[in-house]
């Protein structure tokens, strides 16, 4: 069985947000097959009772004091917004 | 002029005896840009008239003020945002994107008295190592423009390389600064992840990015890292132990320094100039009184899976917020906002980027999870464990750098597999979070090769003496590529 079918990528795809062609789909699903299947050597090696790490230098509980500090201008917040109107960020309709 | 063959050191006596003044540097960055910038591609943004400003204001900073980096240019990594200044991470997503407010490192820059000059090339969002994957520009290596300068930070290690400024900042998630270092024969080091602030560095993969500086020799190295360095409440995984004044480990000595040299990076997939390069570099080392032996990194050749898997699913998840709505690239013309999300995401991002959300997404999602992200976290652990063991026994670990000189561009594009194996060295570096520094050490067909020392966390004072001490015994950072020395004359 492939590592991973064209059907399988059209699922990833949308999941990740991203509108993919038939033939670009045909694309990923080849390139991403190579990759997974290069990643199934993860397999050899014996993992068990081996703890996952998530971060390499191990930090427990950072905490600060709970300061009240000013907020951004929000002119300034919206100077890379793409469309906005009366101080508010626009998006197309969300129904329908 | 030859003013950037001087060390921050003696540029900085020279500030300090008025023979030249912050403004006649940044003049001279620029006049070396403009000369050679068009060959090397190294360049995005520029910022003349504010560094112009600034380096006359830095002038009149009374010399009891200055630190050893102060009124020097610098460029920074087009993934490090900075206020007022275009930041785009080379993709198309953050075209025009003039970010308000500073990094932390850039923030560290402005404090410590440097000037930016400009932004440099990378691969998109970091993702690749040739710079090939920029949207907007292929970075040439000054030793040979038909060849990569390596990446993600290609332009950072080539606009060094080049004598266009003498030092840069990149940032390193898999191999990012060390390789494009090794491939332009320039000084990149890795710092242990935490030692420098991540707050305003374009996330990739969390646990895995550093920022690092890229220099022409270890001292100037040394200096600009304890400029950068320190915690930050910013960045709650920086961390807060005391920074050292790294440029005073610098003391030539390494006698009876214990060195494991690991056999796997000698072995399988790696070239035999690499390998070569490095059995000489023992030789030196070894004649400075350090005592080298063999130890094993058994699970380096899992590193490599393990990474891309790991970085891949982080990737997925930060890049989730390029959505078209509160800044970047939008797509025109769309009616409903779920296609806005795909139209933006398609068009805004290129094809390694696309590929490495698919790949996380895939690896994190239900009935995946175990298989792939979490078995990879697992082995991360054993990669990390055979750090810890070699440490043990030895104060640094070295190997190459990567398998090989850099290669032609257009040769591996597309195939990611073989791209992917260039950084095999490299990688098991990231997933242990420990330091790692790399230095010129020899020439395969004129392009440069890297010796990488790896160190235990926190300990980059020790990386920081072993570099130094091979490279004063050695001439290969005195090399220049013909383009640099056209400047010089």
């Amino acid at each position: 069985m492939a590592a991973i079918t064209k059907d399988q990528v059209k699922h990833v795809a949308n999941l990740a947000r991203l509108a993919i062609t038939e033939e670009e789909a045909e694309h990923y699903t080849e390139k991403l097959a190579s990759i997974i299947e290069f990643a199934e050597q993860l397999n050899e090696v014996d993992t068990s009772g081996v703890e996952p790490t998530t971060h390499p230098v191990p930090l427990v509980n950072v905490l600060r004091e709970d300061e009240p500090s000013k907020g951004l201008d929000r002119d300034l917040m919206l100077k890379n917004v793409p469309e906005h109107e009366d101080g508010m960020v626009k998006v197309p309709s969300i129904l329908g | 002029m030859t003013l950037f063959n001087h060390s921050a050191k003696e540029l900085q006596q020279l500030l300090h005896n008025k023979e030249v003044s912050a403004v006649e540097l940044t003049d001279e960055a620029f006049r070396r840009i403009g000369k050679v910038d068009g060959d090397v591609k190294a360049f995005l943004a520029l910022n003349e008239e504010q560094a112009k400003a600034r380096a006359a204001e830095l002038d009149n900073t009374p010399a009891d003020q200055r630190g050893p980096l102060h009124g020097l240019p610098v460029g920074v990594k087009d993934n490090i945002v900075t206020q007022g200044l275009e930041t785009t991470c080379a993709s198309r997503m953050l075209g025009g994107f003039d970010p308000i407010y500073n990094a932390t490192a850039a923030t560290k820059l402005d404090d410590a008295g440097l000037i930016t000059v400009g932004k440099v090339n990378m691969d998109e969002f970091a993702m690749g190592g040739s710079t090939e994957n920029s949207y907007y520009k292929k970075t040439a290596n000054p030793w040979n423009l038909d060849y990569v300068p390596g990446g993600s930070s290609g332009g950072s290690a080539a606009a060094v390389a080049a004598g266009e400024v003498p030092f840069t900042l990149g940032s390193d998630t898999g191999g990012s600064i060390r390789q494009p270092a090794a491939y332009c024969g320039v000084v990149g080091m890795k710092p242990t992840y935490g030692r420098v602030s991540r707050y305003g560095l374009v996330a990739f993969a969390s646990s895995l990015d550093q920022i690092g500086p890229i220099t022409r020799t270890v001292e100037d190295n040394a200096f600009l890292l304890s400029a950068i360095s320190g915690h930050d409440p910013y960045d709650s995984t920086s961390f807060d132990i005391e920074v050292p004044d790294f440029a005073s480990a610098l003391t030539g000595d390494i006698k009876g320094l214990k060195i494991g040299i690991a056999s796997e990076y000698l072995g399988e997939g790696v070239g035999e100039a690499s390998r070569n390069a490095v059995k000489d570099a023992i030789k030196v080392l070894e004649s400075l009184g350090a005592e080298v032996e063999e130890v094993s990194l058994p699970h380096t050749k899992y590193a490599l899976p393990a990474y891309y898997l790991l970085s891949s699913s982080e990737a997925s998840s930060n890049l989730a917020r390029f959505d078209g709505i509160r800044y970047g690239y939008r797509a025109e013309g769309i009616e409903n906002l779920e296609d806005l999300y795909k139209q933006t995401r398609s068009e805004g991002f290129g094809d390694e980027v696309k590929t490495r959300i698919m790949l996380g997404t895939f690896a994190l999602s239900s009935g995946f999870y175990d298989a792939y992200y979490k078995k990879a976290q697992k082995v991360r652990t054993l990669v990390r464990d055979d750090f810890t063991n070699a440490f043990e026994k030895y104060d640094v670990v070295i190997g190459p750098t990567s398998p090989t000189a850099a290669f032609k561009i257009g040769e591996q594009i597309d195939d990611p597999l073989t791209m992917y194996a260039n950084d095999i060295l490299t990688i098991p570096v990231n997933l242990a979070g420990v330091p790692a520094i790399s230095i010129p050490c020899g020439f395969d067909n004129g392009l440069p090769l890297g010796l990488q020392v790896i160190g235990r966390h926190f300990d980059e004072s020790t990386v920081y003496r072993v570099a130094h001490a091979f490279e004063q015994a050695t001439d290969f950072h005195k090399r220049m590529p013909e383009i640099r020395e056209g400047l010089e004359r």
